[in-house]
């Protein structure tokens, strides 16, 4: 009991005074996440949006697929991207992996399918009230996917916050496909599995703390720009 | 498919794609609407025809809303066809261009009032100046230019529904469709709609409008067709309409009398 009041109280050391491994471990964590649901909402927000809309062969396929693959466990992903962008796989010669852009592409394939399915619900939900009077207007599906992204913002924003979560607090993918390399591919959660395993409780846990703030920050950040906003446009 | 008789009908059918080719006069012919086996409209047969004000009558449930979706294009006949000009439109899905519809409740998109209207006329390929010019014009003309910045959703229903007229007026559709437009308006926000429907129907567009209100039907309409149980029952000029309906339905229906 008296190794675990001690270890707060290191923890929370390392925090006040901006410990420079620590620094270094969140900022890479933050890059590394924030990047992946930024490309993953490239990909996630349109598809999802296109896949309500469009009409074509196998969409209710999709629409189960998507779905399905938002709760792809991250090793399984980890695994993936590691078999293609290893030294005999089909995409070698980039010279990757264990690398932060390795992490990143692991954490943009994880994210994606869940902005997707979401963005696809939303969406569909909003053409159902929008799709009499757009398509009086004259919108074809490919113009009503802009406007059902922008109109459905608050709500994406959302959606985005859920991808973020699930990127920040998984270790499976990143920690195959960046090998926790210190000062290289190390992030929070494959920083927090390897110092608990090796007995250094206080980094573990004052990045256990950072890891949990940080969520809450974003969160209250996103809710206190989603509310200032959506009051201004209803 | 035969053409028709009437003389009418003998005028060429419209372009696609330009804009400014006149597409009226239009024709329901034999139009039945069914969802799940179930007969919602009837065997409608209606010619829409330039200049006059058309008001559609009939209690709920007599396919008043569903008429004006097929004849605008938002559904799909289960048989028969929708003509302009001549040309037999696709139905659903086809882009309803040279018309517009002003709904029950108008859907207004997350943005400013003068961006409802700038959307709508993007979507007809519009130039910037000319959105501009026509989308002041429409917010002048609806009584809106000081609500112009203000975000769509803010607006009460009354302003939204001069909104969605003003949105529709910009376009300056060859016809206007507008289902039960005050259905959910007060009497003052009711009488503003109504004026400028007169005023858009002054500027030259076909109205078709469905209400169940009688007194805003005696005030608008130049013709009435009375629809019933989905067939159409009665076409005829508003002041015949209001002083000897011919069917028995519209007789019980003009006395207040509920029809089932």
């Amino acid at each position: 009991m008296n190794d675990f009041t001690a270890a707060f109280g290191e923890a929370f050391g390392l925090i006040a005074r901006f410990d420079s491994d620590l620094v270094e471990i969140v900022g890479l964590s933050l890059r590394v996440s924030l990047s992946a649901v930024f490309f993953a909402a490239l990909i996630g927000l349109p598809l999802g949006a296109a896949v309500a809309l469009f009409r074509f062969p196998g969409r209710r396929l999709l629409a189960v697929l998507l779905s399905s693959f938002m709760g792809l466990p991250p090793v399984v992903m980890g695994l993936v991207v590691y078999l293609l962008l290893s030294r005999a796989g089909p995409l070698g010669v980039l010279g990757l992996l264990f690398t932060p852009t390795a992490m990143i592409v692991a954490q943009t394939l994880l994210v994606t399918p869940i902005l997707a399915a979401l963005t696809r619900q939303v969406v569909a939900d909003l053409w159902t009230e929008y799709g009499e009077q757009l398509r009086s207007l004259g919108a074809t599906p490919a113009r009503a996917v802009p406007t059902l992204l922008w109109d459905a913002r608050f709500s994406l924003v959302t959606v985005m916050l859920a991808g973020f979560g699930r990127a920040s607090a998984e270790v499976g993918a990143v920690m195959i496909v960046g090998g926790n390399i210190d000062h290289v591919t190390r992030v929070m959660t494959t920083a927090i599995a390897l110092e608990t395993s090796k007995g250094d409780l206080p980094l573990a846990l004052g990045l256990g703390i950072v890891l949990i703030l940080l969520t809450v920050a974003i969160n209250a950040a996103a809710f206190l720009i989603q509310g200032a906003t959506q009051e201004r446009a209803a | 498919m035969t053409a028709p008789e009437d003389p009418r009908h003998r005028v060429p059918p419209t372009s696609e794609g330009d804009f400014r080719a006149p597409i009226l006069p239009g024709r329901l012919e034999a139009v039945s609407y069914e969802i799940a086996g179930k007969r919602l409209i009837d065997g409608i047969t209606l010619d829409i025809e330039a200049g006059t004000r058309t008001i559609v009558l009939g209690p709920n449930g007599a396919g008043k809303s569903l008429t004006l979706r097929l004849a605008h294009g938002l559904i799909k006949p289960t048989s028969g066809a929708v003509f302009w000009r001549n040309r037999k439109t696709e139905g659903a899905g086809a882009a309803p261009r040279r018309q517009a519809m002003v709904f029950q409740r108008p859907v207004m998109l997350r943005r400013s009032a003068a961006a409802n209207i700038d959307y709508a006329l993007a979507l007809h390929g519009f130039a910037r100046a000319e959105r501009r010019r026509r989308r002041d014009a429409a917010l002048a003309r609806t009584g809106l230019t000081a609500a112009a910045a203000q975000p769509a959703r803010t607006l009460s229903g009354g302003e939204q529904q001069r909104l969605a007229l003003a949105r529709a007026w910009a376009l300056e559709p060859q016809v206007l469709f507008l289902d039960e437009p005050t259905a959910s308006l007060d009497p003052s926000a009711t009488r503003q709609v109504e004026e400028i429907v007169a005023a858009i129907a002054a500027s030259g567009t076909k109205i078709v409008m469905t209400t169940h209100d009688l007194g805003q039907a005696k005030r608008l309409a130049d013709e009435v067709v009375f629809l019933h149980n989905g067939r159409l029952l009665e076409r005829s000029p508003a002041a015949d309409f209001f002083e000897t309906p011919r069917s028995k339905e519209a007789q019980a229906f003009l006395s207040g009398e509920l029809l089932w």
